[in-house]
């Protein structure tokens, strides 16, 4: 890539799979089980999340000579937060709509513990454009899981896929369910989300045995 | 080594500049954009009242409003009176369906009486009767518009939330949920009020009974659910007495 050095773009790589905040550094999790329920859901809040990370990643590399370090936690807390409600503002004034889908995810984004890992662990010791690069590899990596688990989830779930009917209509028996099939309800609560994430885990794992810790 | 950024006077004085700054920021943000937004809120509460009696622009699954440049003018257009009921005084009041719904219900517990907006529609020759109700979800306020008819049976529902978890208890205002309530009666063949319970395994999952008081609810959204029954149960019973005063 002429764009960008091998060592920028090991930042944006790394993230997707081999250092992916949810599998392997087990960020954000909070999130990954709160809203995969529908893989809609699961693009939004990926989509928030990239932005809130990357700008977020950049501000506080600007700052970090000028952070004192005993308070360093709650100036990364405001700077998330703020960066968080003048979105939601804007958007309230000028794009009202989306903002109504987008209103429910503020809460979750300004507590999502990527964000504050990533501003702990690499903004604070690297200029702006690593930090960038940073940010939106690391939210790309958990939006990938997100929509991974998003799809299962909507699709045993519910049987449909952003909303559409994949698999026939249950009420009516049409397409599966003329066969017997039934919806797996277990798979809307929370606790089949953390299941899902602990297979793909399993077979992240299991691919690259590196990965596995020795204890 | 011990650095500047260390000292207690440098991080106290840090702390005070960016309280001041990011304060100052989110003031002037909140203020210079809450025109806008007041008015975006004032449009979206018409759009709510004309979904519910009918008045949207609903393709096959998905709930669309009519267009906000539209929709003050539809909503004079299809609204014929706002009342507002308090106890047994009737008044009309174009501005009813600015009445925050929330503000009348800590009213009413404090002993004062309840200013009830209902808003009467007139689509196609036929009267609805809009009410807006207001309760708890799971994690906040959730709110809707019920329109009926003059024997309070249900001409379409609008219901909306403020942070329920996206694809369980949000589910509330997706069509699949709102549309089971077009057609459900209120009251008893008595004229007892008995409301619309939001049911697990009511055993009648197409909905077609529509006087068993109960629509079937969201899987994993029990207590979304629950606070839709109560909402409905608590805000409706109030204006059984008006609906009473039609039949005579």
């Amino acid at each position: 890539m002429g764009l960008l050095s091998k060592k920028d773009a090991a930042l944006i790589k790394d993230p997707l799979f081999d250092n992916n905040p949810i599998t392997i550094q087990v960020l954000g999790i909070c999130s990954a089980l709160a809203i995969t329920a529908e893989l809609k859901a699961s693009i939004v809040m990926s989509i928030s999340v990239m932005f809130v990370l990357g700008l977020g990643n950049v501000v506080i590399s600007l700052m970090r000579n000028i952070i004192p370090s005993k308070i360093r936690i709650i100036v990364q807390l405001i700077v998330v937060a703020t960066l968080v409600i003048i979105v939601d503002l804007v958007l309230k004034a000028f794009a009202y709509e989306l903002s109504k889908t987008l209103s429910v995810f503020v809460g979750l984004i300004i507590t999502n513990c990527i964000i504050m890992g990533r501003f702990e662990a690499f903004a604070l010791g690297n200029g702006p454009w690593r930090s960038f690069l940073d940010g939106i590899g690391n939210a790309v990596g958990y939006g990938l899981i997100l929509i991974a688990v998003g799809f299962f989830r909507e699709l045993l779930g519910s049987g449909t896929l952003l909303g559409i009917k994949v698999l026939g209509d249950p009420i009516e028996k049409t397409g599966l369910y003329a066969f017997g099939y039934e919806n797996n309800g277990f798979m809307l609560l929370s606790p089949m989300a953390l299941i899902v994430v602990g297979i793909i885990i399993w077979v992240q794992r299991t691919k690259n045995k590196a990965l596995i810790e020795e204890n | 080594m011990s650095k500047r950024t260390d000292s207690n006077v440098y991080t106290l004085i840090f702390a005070i500049v960016m309280v001041i700054v990011v304060g100052s920021m989110l003031a002037f943000f909140a203020s210079s954009l809450k025109p806008n937004i007041d008015e975006n809120k004032r449009i979206e509460k018409q759009q709510n009242i004309l979904y519910a009696m009918g008045v949207n622009e609903n393709d096959e699954s998905s709930a669309n409003f009519v267009s906000t440049a539209v929709a003050g003018q539809e909503f004079n257009k299809y609204i014929k009176k706002q009342l507002v009921i308090e106890g047994d005084n009737i008044t009309e009041d174009e501005k009813a369906y600015l009445i925050d719904v929330k503000k009348e219900q800590a009213k009413a517990k404090k002993g004062g009486t309840r200013r009830l907006p209902l808003f009467v529609g007139e689509k196609d020759g036929n009267t609805f009767y809009v009410a807006p109700i207001y309760g708890k979800g799971l994690w906040d306020a959730i709110w809707g518009y019920v329109s009926m008819d003059e024997n309070m049976v249900v001409q379409g529902a609008y219901f909306d939330h403020k942070g329920e978890t996206p694809g369980l208890g949000a589910n509330i205002k997706q069509r699949y949920f709102m549309d089971d309530f077009y057609g459900e009666h209120l009251l008893t063949e008595a004229g007892v009020f008995k409301g619309i319970t939001v049911a697990k395994g009511n055993n009648d999952p197409k909905n077609e009974d529509k006087t068993d008081y109960e629509v079937d609810a969201i899987a994993g959204a029990t207590i979304t659910g629950d606070g839709v029954s109560a909402m409905i149960k608590n805000d409706l019973a109030l204006y059984v007495p008006y609906f009473k005063t039609l039949k005579k």
